[in-house]
């Protein structure tokens, strides 16, 4: 299952960013593979209908919520932790 | 050119229904957002904002004219019929030939569409009501204006996103002044407190979840809301011959476009925008007092419109009053500027400049006089009242005090 929502994230991650998978690094933050704040919030839609989830995402100040999108690893993290909230 | 003024007003807002009852609550600090009351309301995520609660459409309208009516120009009509009886003007005959008819809306009717698609694809009914399509046009409000008061000259809507109101009133001062209308109705209305409408804007994750605090820096976003201001204007010569009351004089318009983002703020647009509305009102930056921002509560609005006003107003910035009172009458979109306007010429009437309540931490970013929430008196000369909207399009209106 965890690697599924990593595989998922990074598809996710890639189309925002006009990338192949391959390109996105766990450790990668999407400012650095050239998501802008548009699609930051697209890509924080998609992961929120690929896993039925509900994000904690507030585009005002992204860096300051509860939900932690400074790298593709920590957005995973706190997607299986929504899971396990959520869905558990 | 022509020396435009302000002879009547109307407002319907969260803040009440009347432009007395709105600028008394604006005096007062008083905020009209609250719990939403709506249909599947418990399917938001963001459950607040400006509802004009106190307006209902079947306590003015029978029951054939609803069915022709968005609430949107339900609330337009209730605001002109208050702005035409206190200007005390008439349209009958030839002076209705020489009347333009100019308002702003963002977005169609939204109450008649959620309802109609309700119908169809919740309920699954093959039919919708008969007069959903003249109920539900985004020129609604200026038809039936029209309509209603004989005003058979110039008429058009005005849809800016978030600056249709003042890019409405702009164009119909500039017909007054350049003598292409004698005298224009103008303003903005919209009713977007609708379950589609609040749910694309969740989409976008840039609405606050307790309450709008502009430029301060706890600000989580903006609130929604709902209502109309419509204004008659006119020369100045034709209100003093016919003993109008004078509220304020429109004295400057500019409007620019970013030509940037389609949702990010420019501060080199906003501010070109605000250097265009002074230049056109031939007025010094210095003799601006007051500022009714655009205020949205958002980082981005507010960060961008504090450095906008300092490159436009320069030193003078440090000395200017700037509040949003879209703390207390929410973001009403296409009828922002409207509502706003009316919150300017009350400034400029009664010196009293109405705060940005909700404010609880400064913002460096956002380091200006934004008037935290108490109002204030001061005498005012000149006033601006700012819209910037998504897609980069901005208006700016410039008002004076009418010193008779």
């Amino acid at each position: 299952m965890s690697d599924e929502v990593m595989r998922k994230i990074v598809e996710i991650i890639a189309a925002q960013a006009l990338i192949s998978p391959e390109e996105v690094k766990p450790e990668s933050s999407p400012e650095e593979l050239g998501v802008d704040s548009l699609g930051l919030v697209e890509a924080v839609f998609a992961i929120e209908e690929a896993f039925d989830i509900s994000v904690p995402f507030n585009a005002n100040d992204p860096t300051s919520g509860e939900f932690d999108i400074s790298s593709v690893e920590k957005i995973a993290q706190g997607v299986r932790t929504l899971i396990a909230q959520q869905k558990g | 050119m022509r020396r435009v003024v302000v002879t009547g007003m109307g407002v319907v807002s969260a803040l009440g229904s009347t432009a007395a009852e709105h600028c008394a609550a604006l005096e007062a600090g008083r905020s009209g957002v609250g719990e939403l009351e709506m249909p599947d309301v418990e399917r938001l995520s963001v459950r607040i904002g400006a509802q004009a609660r106190e307006f209902r459409g079947e306590d003015r309208f029978s029951r054939s004219e609803l069915a022709l009516l968005d609430r949107a120009t339900q609330m337009a009509l209730a605001a002109a019929d208050e702005a035409v009886a206190q200007s005390g003007v008439s349209f009958a005959g030839e002076a209705g030939l020489r009347a333009a008819t100019v308002i702003g809306t963002a977005l169609t009717g939204m109450g008649t569409i959620d309802e109609a698609y309700r119908a169809v694809f919740q309920e699954g009914k093959n039919r919708v009501h008969p007069f959903v399509v003249p109920r539900l046009m985004v020129s609604g409000p200026t038809s039936n204006i029209s309509m209603r008061h004989g005003l058979r000259g110039p008429a058009w809507s005005v849809s800016t996103a978030c600056s249709s109101s003042n890019h409405a009133i702009g164009q119909a001062f500039h017909m007054v002044r350049a003598g292409m209308a004698d005298i224009a109705v103008t303003g903005g209305a919209e009713a977007p407190l609708v379950f589609g409408v609040m749910k694309a804007w969740e989409g976008l994750r840039v609405m606050a979840r307790d309450a709008c605090r502009p430029f301060s820096r706890n600000r989580t976003g903006m609130v929604q809301g709902e209502g109309a201001a419509i204004f008659v204007l006119e020369p100045l010569e034709a209100a003093q011959a016919r003993g109008a009351p004078i509220l304020a004089e429109i004295a400057g318009f500019g409007m620019s476009a970013d030509a940037g983002d389609i949702v990010q703020p420019s501060a080199e647009g906003a501010a070109r925008a605000m250097r265009a509305a002074l230049e056109d009102a031939g007025i010094a930056p210095e003799e601006i007092g007051y500022v009714n921002a655009h205020g949205t509560g958002t980082a981005a609005n507010d960060r961008t419109e504090c450095e906008a006003l300092r490159a436009a107003f320069g030193a003078h910035a440090e000395r200017l009053m700037v509040s949003s009172t879209k703390s207390m009458h929410g973001h009403c979109l296409g009828g922002a500027g409207a509502v706003e306007l009316a919150a300017v010429i009350h400034a400029l009437r009664e010196g009293v400049i109405p705060p940005t309540i909700n404010f609880e931490e400064p913002d460096p970013e956002c380091a200006l006089d934004v008037v935290p929430n108490e109002a204030r008196r001061a005498e005012l000369r000149a006033a601006m009242s700012n819209s910037f909207a998504f897609g980069g399009l901005n208006a700016v209106l410039v008002a004076r005090r009418f010193e008779g």
